[in-house]
């Protein structure tokens, strides 16, 4: 196999592992701030592509971005106010079960909404002939792009999560419930937060790959595993790791396809996460101790 | 067997009877077709109520256990080996009654593999399959089990998605019925309609009670042991880990003989029968019925099983079971492990009771 | 003579706290041997290494003279071994009949296949797994308790049903953890006493406990433990007055 090629499964691995990382990322900031499994992230970003390209028909591209992320920021905000905020103390699994009904629910409503057709959005620049040629490598401007949103969203979390008192706050919520709601932080709209947030950057994402990858009513349930094993690569709450595993992934994912027919490509990320699961369930970065406990 | 058994089983048959007659009645014969359909997948639900009511565990994944018996019996009796019939092996194997000749499409003769054969192979791939997941899968807790249940479901969707020999996209067609005594058979269209009602709830009735007298036996009681307080039950000299594994195995030969017999019964299966969404329907089935009761299960499969194939639901058939899903495990106190009615309700009145003292 | 129970230089190490250190004693068949210490002293630690819930880094555990360390909890409990815990782990959603009868279970054998068939040598073993259950609730003085559900029962009645379901498979060596935690002092007298009737029927026990009037009650022999090593092993009075004990208990902080 030329280099070429191998660099250019490399270049759709990372494309791909854009949107892997960015879901990892965003089950991790759910994670870290309710102890919630959130299955229905990849549904947010189903949404922030399919609501894009409809409003793209009436306002311009930047404008129907931001639309849809904002749309779909308040899909992530509904959807903890109705099903999550009045549980109590609801168990991991419960809760996993749960996201799957409700990730269900918005697949059949996107069906509903949009039919089965596969959309996507318009490149940001160019078209898809358009590339650039990168040490040899034809790269296409939109992947350039989605590297781009990726670094912009995991440096905005950085400077939230440091910098802004709600991102601290959050931080604390992680750490210890109970101790910061008795210090007096909100972490009700914490949760409401963290929901908005992933829902958020899922659209973004969603939004800037969707060109060359396509939206459907129906990407969602594969998003929302390959999500998983990249949060769970990384180990579960660790969100730099995550960024990393999920670009593993995706280029895992891609160079699969030159050895096995690439009707099996969705399965290797599965098999990863099962040999994860059976061998370290704490993931790369993560720590046994802490993964055993947390299991029970 | 107890009298309140007796009189339940009792009570399944004249139900079953009854609907039957009902349809006959009324001149809606046809609908046997959908109720005998929805038998085989009860067979799953129930395999699924065990697991996750008596032993605990989850599995979202179980749909694929269904289509490996379903597809295992249709490839076995749909491949053709009478080309074969020179060499040694196919030549036993035909001698012994395993490989038949059955009439193929175009008038000609194939040589299958007898579906009694191809049940039992079904089964044994099905159970080894079982072992070989459940034994590292087992070991997983909570949340990590469930997300590799549905990981291995993802696995065999794909599998069969993505493999010419199996039919990709399409499935297998064509699958000759399953021959029991006399002339009898599952599949076979109309005429044999009321025939092959019977004998699908025969086999869930069947099915029930030897999962009901598991229930009560000395098993049973270690298996609600174990789902109750793990440690304890260890001391006590259960081997939690062979039961759950034991369980997972049975409740997967469950499930394929359901995805044998629905395939004969259908003539045909599809990698539909694989994925997620049939697995989460198990699942909101059994939750739905009680975790812990065999008889509500049924009912609840019953029912919803009919009516989804009815097509009642329409388009938002999945969304139908993903929302009685939600709803389920919303109202359902936090152990799922016995939701009666009367408790059910209790919780039901407490949450909102709860919710509207907040101001 | 062989010790029924012949623990020898267990040690066990978790993350970075020495639990057990060179652990070692002989229970004698047919005793009563206390195990005390102040808290953190490895006493749980032991009972765990013991039946089979912990693998000791070092060391042997021999159970009529055939080592047993690192075996797994049942197989441990099929050799005649039964315990119970310091905080009550009684079967939910059981009642306290089924508790016990799960208690029988190393002395039954019907497994999947004779479950779900039935056959008639099945209804005679679950007499039999009744009768010797309803024999150990008889036993605890609580027989009208068997058909109640275990959790809803007052604390010192599912110690009952614990200790029950211990005795159901006919143990030759009873590990007991803590067994008067919680009870007030008429039912701690009458766990002393309970104790003694056990030790009648020939069953070997070994006891974890803080309450020292029932320790020296009941006991025969006495094994201090502290910081995980083991400071005396004697006979009550004499490890009563055994300097080493009392500096141990008296010179600690809020025991």
């Amino acid at each position: 196999m030329s280099t070429e090629l191998v660099l250019q499964y490399l270049v759709a691995g990372l494309t791909y592992g854009t949107i892997y990382a960015v879901v990892g990322v965003g089950f991790n900031i759910i994670y870290n701030a309710t102890g919630i499994i959130n299955f229905a992230q990849g549904e947010f970003v189903m949404l922030g592509g399919m609501t894009a390209v409809t409003l793209h028909g009436l306002v311009p591209l930047p404008l129907a971005i931001a639309g849809a992320v904002l749309v779909t920021m308040a899909v992530g905000a509904l959807i903890e106010v109705t099903f999550i905020r009045w549980l109590q103390r609801p168990s991991v699994l419960r809760m996993i079960i749960i996201t799957i009904g409700i990730s269900i629910m918005i697949r059949e409503a996107a069906l509903l909404l949009w039919g089965e057709s596969v959309r996507a959005l318009p490149y940001f620049t160019g078209n898809e002939v358009s590339s650039l040629s990168l040490g040899g490598v034809h790269v296409s401007p939109q992947v350039l792009w989605s590297l781009a949103a990726c670094l912009v969203i995991v440096a905005f979390l950085r400077v939230f999560f440091r910098h802004t008192a709600a991102g601290r706050q959050m931080r604390a919520c992680a750490a210890n419930r109970d101790a910061a709601a008795l210090c007096g932080v909100p972490t009700r709209n914490l949760v409401t937060l963290s929901f908005v947030l992933s829902a958020g950057i899922g659209a973004l994402a969603g939004c800037v790959v969707s060109p060359i990858t396509y939206t459907s009513y129906g990407i969602g349930a594969g998003l929302a595993i390959k999500g998983f094993t990249v949060a769970i690569l990384g180990g579960l709450g660790n969100s730099t790791a995550a960024v990393a595993a999920g670009f593993i992934v995706g280029v895992l994912e891609s160079l699969s396809v030159s050895l096995l027919p690439a009707a099996y490509k969705d399965a290797i990320s599965v098999t990863i996460l099962l040999a994860i699961l059976f061998v370290r369930p704490s993931g790369i970065f993560g720590s046994a101790e802490v993964a055993r406990l947390e299991a029970r | 067997m107890p009298a309140s058994r007796l009189a339940r089983i009792g009570l399944f048959a004249a139900a079953v009877v009854a609907v039957q007659l009902a349809t006959q009645l009324a001149g809606k014969g046809f609908l046997l077709t959908q109720l005998t359909m929805s038998a085989y997948y009860t067979l799953v639900a129930l395999g699924l109520s065990l697991l996750m009511g008596y032993a605990g565990q989850i599995s979202l994944g179980h749909a694929a256990f269904f289509a490996i018996g379903g597809y295992a019996t249709g490839l076995l009796t749909t491949v053709d080996l009478a080309a074969r019939r020179g060499g040694g092996l196919v030549h036993a194997l035909e001698r012994a009654h395993v490989l038949v000749p059955r009439p193929d499409l175009y008038g000609g003769e194939a040589l299958s593999v007898h579906p009694w054969a191809a049940l039992a192979a079904a089964l044994a791939l099905a159970v080894a399959v079982a072992f070989a997941i459940g034994i590292p899968v087992l070991k997983l807790k909570g949340h990590y089990l469930a997300m590799a249940t549905l990981g291995f479901g993802t696995i065999v969707t794909s599998v069969l998605l993505g493999t010419e020999a199996l039919g990709a996209a399409d499935g297998i067609g064509g699958v000759p019925p399953f021959p029991l005594a006399g002339g009898l058979a599952v599949g076979g269209g109309r005429t044999a309609r009321i025939a092959n009602y019977y004998v699908a709830w025969g086999l869930v009735a069947l099915a029930l009670l030897l999962l009901a007298n598991l229930v009560e036996s000395r098993v049973g009681r270690a298996l609600r042991a174990i789902h109750g307080a793990e440690d304890a039950a260890r001391a006590m000299g259960v081997d939690a880990g062979r039961y759950k594994l034991r369980t997972f195995v049975l409740s997967a030969a469950l499930a394929a003989v359901g995805g044998v017999f629905l395939t004969h019964y259908d003539a045909s299966i599809g990698p539909g029968e694989a994925g997620i969404m049939k697995s989460v329907r198990y699942v909101a089935i059994v939750a739905v019925g009680g975790m812990g009761s065999l008889w509500g299960t049924v009912a609840t499969s019953a029912v919803l099983s009919f009516l989804s194939l009815r097509g009642t639901f329409g388009t938002l058939d999945d969304a139908v079971f993903g929302a009685v899903l939600v709803l389920v495990m919303l109202f359902s106190p936090e152990g799922i492990l016995r939701l009666d009615g009367r408790a059910a309700l209790a919780a039901i009145a407490g949450r909102l009771r709860r919710t509207e003292a907040r101001p | 003579m062989t010790a029924l129970l012949d623990v020898r230089g267990v040690s066990k190490r978790f993350g970075g706290v020495q639990a057990l250190k060179d652990v070692s004693f002989r229970v004698e068949k047919g005793t009563v041997k206390a195990l005390i210490g102040p808290n953190g002293a490895g006493k749980t630690t032991l009972f765990d290494v013991v039946s089979g819930f912990a693998a000791p880094d070092a060391g042997a555990v021999l159970f009529r003279g055939a080592p047993i360390e690192g075996a797994p909890p049942h197989r441990v409990a099929g050799l005649g071994l039964s315990r119970t815990f310091q905080h009550i782990r009684l079967f939910a959603g059981m009642t306290a009949l089924e508790n016990v009868m799960v208690g029988r279970h190393p002395r039954s054998r019907a497994g999947f296949l004779a479950g779900m068939l039935h056959p008639p040598w099945t209804w005679r073993e679950e007499r039999e797994i009744e009768d010797r259950a309803r024999e150990a609730l008889d036993f605890l003085a609580i027989p009208e308790l068997a058909g109640a559900v275990a959790t809803s029962l007052s604390y010192g009645q599912q110690r009952a049903v614990e200790l029950a379901r211990a005795l159901a498979s006919e143990p030759e060596l009873l590990l007991l953890d803590e067994p008067a935690a919680g009870l007030n002092m008429r039912e701690t007298v009458e766990l002393a006493k309970l104790v003694g009737r056990i030790r009648e029927r020939g069953i070997t026990i070994l006891v974890v406990e803080h309450d020292m009037g029932l320790v020296m009650n009941v006991s025969d022999e006495v094994v201090v433990l502290s910081y995980g090593e083991k400071i005396a092993d004697a006979a009550p009075r004499a490890v009563q007055q055994d300097p080493e004990v009392v500096r141990v208990y008296l010179g600690e902080d809020g025991c």
